[in-house]
């Protein structure tokens, strides 16, 4: 970290208010996830270290489960490869969007690098919801702070809990695997401000399911592009026409 | 030597390099984004559409024991709670809360 980094006012204590997040609601539903997540590996032939270091390395639980099902099915890692990068293109826009809200003039960009690594949808949902409540000079160490603790914590969780917890009782399980999206659903509407943003959420949950069943492989893709394209463009025919009423009268 | 390796191999190249390109080339765009330009506010739009993309297929086509659940027990937990968390002033608590409720106890019925 370059010294003006290190010399900003408050970035020690924004960094442990990042870390103290991974004690909520999103972060504690995203570790039982990883509980669950380490029950597949181990059936699926992984060891626990192999297990671990996905973690680590991958930090994201759809292309993990992408990658440990392909290496079940003996696929190639050319076709593992394929089959990974193409469930992880949506990183792209996410961190885009992230990074113009975390850096400052003066945030190096290895920095920005090495902590995309630690956005996945729990962080990105994390620092669209927080990020605008922290200074802008301390927000890359909060996130930091947040993102580091939460993948170290869920690699560990991930060795710990392997081999210990093969299965929850039916309805445990189930109540567990929906907590991520009714999770998702309420705290991205309750973070959206902008109406471009709820258009995009309500276009994207119905396109999402529907794409699913007309082209598999490429629906959510095509659900986020073209989802987010059209309502990008009703948002700005709206305010465009709202500018034009306003100037006219 | 390799045999022993190999599945590290496999996590790095086709895990970790698969998944990190993609986030590396978000900060270099992101990085030309001004926060309050135009182009962010269409990232803005395509991430979010993503997201809720991948949100409603867990809901629609869940994987595990959820898959032997019915689609419109699914369906109407995540729908009343969301009007619930609507109509209460959109906490995120009830927002969870409320879907996850109906749920449970609409596995415990059926199965009853």
């Amino acid at each position: 970290m370059s010294a003006e980094q290190r010399d900003e006012p408050g970035n020690l204590r924004w960094f442990l208010t990042g870390m103290r997040g991974v004690i909520s609601l999103p972060a504690i539903i995203l570790m039982t996830s990883y509980v669950g997540f380490a029950a597949f590996a181990l059936q699926a032939g992984l060891t626990r270290s192999e297990a671990v270091v996905m973690t680590l390395g991958v930090w994201a639980l759809p292309s993990q489960m992408i990658l440990v099902g392909s290496m079940l099915g003996g696929a190639n890692i050319v076709a593992s490869f394929l089959a990974v990068t193409l469930s992880a293109i949506r990183m792209m826009p996410m961190v885009a969007s992230i990074v113009p809200e975390m850096r400052t003039q003066k945030t190096p960009v290895w920095l920005l690098l090495f902590l995309s690594h630690f956005i996945a949808i729990t962080s990105w949902v994390f620092a669209s919801t927080h990020l605008r409540d922290v200074p802008r000079q301390n927000r890359v160490a909060f996130f930091a702070g947040f993102g580091l603790t939460l993948t170290c914590t869920n690699a560990a969780i991930v060795g710990i809990s392997y081999g210990i917890v093969s299965q929850f009782p039916p309805v445990v399980a189930g109540a567990l695997f929906m907590l991520t999206p009714v999770y998702f659903i309420s705290s991205i509407w309750a973070s959206s401000r902008q109406f471009v943003v709820k258009l995009a959420f309500i276009i994207g949950i119905v396109a999402g399911p529907l794409l699913a069943l007309v082209v598999p492989q490429f629906d959510v893709l095509i659900a986020g592009l073209g989802g987010g394209t059209v309502a990008y463009l009703i948002d700005r025919y709206r305010r465009q026409r709202r500018r034009a009423v306003e100037e006219a009268a | 030597m390799l045999e022993e390796y190999w599945t590290y191999i496999l996590i790095i190249v086709a895990g970790f390099i698969a998944t990190d390109f993609w986030r590396w080339l978000g900060v270099l765009a992101g990085n030309r984004l001004n926060e309050e330009s135009e182009a962010l506010n269409w990232v803005r739009a395509v991430a979010t559409a993503l997201v809720m993309a991948v949100t409603a297929k867990l809901i629609v086509f869940p994987t595990g024991v959820l898959a032997d659940s019915p689609l419109w027990l699914r369906l109407s937990a995540a729908g009343i709670g969301f009007c619930v968390f609507l109509a209460t002033g959109k906490k995120v608590a009830v927002g969870v809360i409320v879907p996850i409720a109906i749920l449970v106890a609409g596995l415990f019925l059926l199965e009853t």
